[in-house]
């Protein structure tokens, strides 16, 4: 085991970068795509229901199942390993940013309308900023969930740790074969750990104190 | 009143800066109802006076209320404030110009309290040394100091104290026009009572025009200079002093919604500061405690009152404290019976009792000592005023359309507010 990181040290740690690269691209994202999805349906309850309903079946979708489907028009490569990755990481951010804005106050909402904010105003300085922890919580999910994701992407010759686990699955019982799955298991979930750790600072730096919990 | 410091945190005061608002035969229908929830009102609103709209709930008051600063869009009519025309301007730049209270403040939970009160000025372009004065010049003016309180958030405050900035909020870019949306509606009785007072006090400061909801008729007497009734579908039911709807209640609809103690009401429609307060001895911490015995031995009182730099009242030193104490001591007793001077007599006693004191200390602008006042004073003014009731004066134009105008306008002699 030791022989084996201590040879591919360099290997390993590019793969590990660009799979946390991967999906932090992804990641940032995901949540523009789903913090917009989320502000436009948030006050119809119709819509509202509709994309919390795709954002539970969607997690439904195996990611294995979603990146077969997509290699017939993409082909092999990082773009399909995107809009996987991206997909995933979007719905929990949905979920939340559209709970986070529908549990503002209303009187708050109102009160900024008072004062003559304009509904864009409102959005940007009042209600984000206020559903903000809880849309970042679902980043925090997301992250988490993803990183799993993103090495399942490496079926399609996607960056990242996933294909230390898929070579050494395809040769089982073949030289090096376990440790190889075991470095990339191991290096993602290290990965998951940082990125968590990150997401927490991220949090405490961007949550007002008054709305902190 | 005998400190000289007082005078330089004061604003000049005597202007009236309100806007006058005439609301003529707004109607607001909201799709798929009959009946309209506001029918063809006409309402003027005078300058610089307070007007309080009351009703049952659901009767309207509320919809008006938003359709002078057009959150609420008036199907039809016209609203004009200070003789222009706003129905069709920008709702946004409309509403900078008008200050907005709600219940509990409506504060924005993520930004502190000097943010806050800055939003307005902010949207208006001013400079930011500008906004910072004006911070600092609105909280000394709802009694919260801006050293302690600047950078608070507003789950730090208390109910009463995040009222106080949704008020400072709202006056923060000198609006003419307030409106306010059953602003004590969240706070307990004796917080209510002072943050009446203290809107009075400020009233008397910036003489703004304010329009306010409230299902509190006790707190409509206190408060407004005029009274609205509404009933259902804002059909007006009396629009008057509150004096007048006290003593000629137009229909029975006024008369069961005035409740049937209006005897005592008159406990409500006068105010302390047109009764005679007592002087007494007042000290600043750090003074020789047996100097001030001899001083209030020599005035025969029973206690001292310790004011601030400012003129604040502190505590009150009974003659066996004196004498225990070698210098006064400065810290503030949270049970002091304070009222304002624009309280009314009801809350002046309400004070008293709760207090378990035969006196209280009035307070007047920026909680500046004004005097005493006692359980005698508060008799012996109930039985003048019922004694000189019935004064008739002109009252401000409100109907609704169809209605026959029965507004009698007779000029009396005097009129029941004072200055």
């Amino acid at each position: 085991m030791g022989d084996f990181i201590g040879e591919r040290y360099r290997q390993i740690l590019f793969a590990s970068w660009q799979h946390f690269s991967l999906v932090v691209q992804c990641l940032i994202l995901a949540t523009v795509i789903a913090v917009l999805i989320a502000v436009l349906v948030y006050r119809n309850k119709t819509l509202a229901g509709i994309a919390n309903s795709i954002s539970a079946v969607g997690l439904t979708v195996p990611s294995f199942a979603l990146i077969g489907l997509l290699i017939v028009p993409f082909g092999f490569g990082v773009t399909p390993a995107v809009i996987v990755v991206t997909f995933f990481a979007a719905l929990p951010i949905l979920r939340n940013a559209i709970v986070g804005l529908n549990n503002i106050e209303p009187t708050v909402v109102e009160s900024a309308r008072g004062i003559g904010m304009s509904r864009f105003k409102t959005l940007f300085a009042v209600e984000i900023p206020i559903a903000w922890p809880v849309i970042l919580t679902g980043v925090r999910i997301s992250a988490q969930m993803v990183m799993g994701v993103a090495a399942v992407v490496a079926f399609a010759l996607g960056p990242g740790l996933g294909g230390f686990i898929f070579s050494g699955l395809s040769r089982l019982g073949g030289a090096n074969s376990l440790e190889s799955v075991v470095t990339g298991v191991v290096g993602v979930v290290i990965l998951a750990l940082i990125l968590d750790l990150i997401l927490l600072g991220i949090g405490r730096l961007t949550t007002p104190r008054g709305i902190r919990v | 009143m005998s400190d000289p410091k007082i005078s330089s945190t004061s604003e000049p005061s005597g202007n009236v800066t309100g806007a006058s608002i005439m609301l003529e035969e707004v109607t607001k229908t909201y799709p798929g109802q009959k009946k309209s929830a506001v029918g063809g009102l006409t309402l003027e609103i005078p300058a610089g006076s307070i007007v309080m709209f009351v009703g049952p709930s659901g009767c309207g008051k509320t919809t008006t209320l938003k359709m002078i600063n057009r959150l609420i869009e008036p199907t039809s009519g016209q609203i004009v404030i200070n003789g222009e025309d706003v129905t069709g301007m920008n709702g946004d730049e409309l509403r900078r110009r008008i200050g907005y209270v709600i219940q509990a403040g409506g504060l924005f939970p993520h930004m502190t309290v000097a943010t806050n009160i800055a939003m307005v000025p902010k949207m208006l372009g001013w400079s930011k040394e500008k906004i910072a004065a004006r911070v600092d010049e609105l909280l000394e003016l709802v009694s919260l100091d801006p050293e302690l309180y600047r950078d608070r958030f507003p789950k730090e405050l208390s109910g009463g104290q995040q009222q106080r900035v949704g008020v400072a909020r709202a006056l923060a870019a000198d609006p003419p026009v307030l409106l306010m949306d059953e602003p004590f509606g969240a706070v307990d009785p004796i917080t209510r009572q002072r943050l009446q007072d203290e809107l009075l006090n400020i009233q008397s400061e910036v003489q703004k025009t304010i329009v306010c909801v409230t299902h509190d008729f006790d707190e409509a007497v206190k408060l407004g200079d005029w009274i609205a009734i509404f009933n259902e579908g804002a059909q007006l039911e009396q629009y008057d002093s509150p004096e007048r709807i006290l003593a000629n209640p137009a229909s029975e609809f006024v008369e069961n919604f005035i409740g049937s103690g209006a005897g005592l009401k008159q406990l409500t429609l006068t105010r302390v500061n047109e009764v005679e307060l007592l002087g007494t001895v007042t000290t600043t911490p750090g003074k020789r405690a047996s100097d001030v015995l001899s001083q209030i031995q020599g005035a025969g009182r029973k206690f001292a009152v310790v004011l601030d730099s400012r003129g604040r009242p502190l505590r009150r030193l009974d003659r066996r404290q004196l004498s225990r104490a070698e210098i006064i001591e400065g810290t503030y007793d949270p049970d002091l019976p304070v009222v304002g001077e624009q309280a009314t007599l009801n809350d002046a006693l309400d004070t008293m009792l709760v207090a378990s004191a035969e006196s209280a200390i009035v307070t007047g602008p920026r909680d500046v000592f004004k005097g005493l006042i006692t359980v005698q004073t508060v008799m012996e003014a109930i039985a003048a005023a019922n004694a000189s009731m019935d004064q008739d004066h002109e009252a401000p134009v409100g109907l609704n359309s169809g209605a026959i105008n029965v507004v009698d306008i007779e000029q009396g002699s005097s009129s029941g507010e004072s200055a």
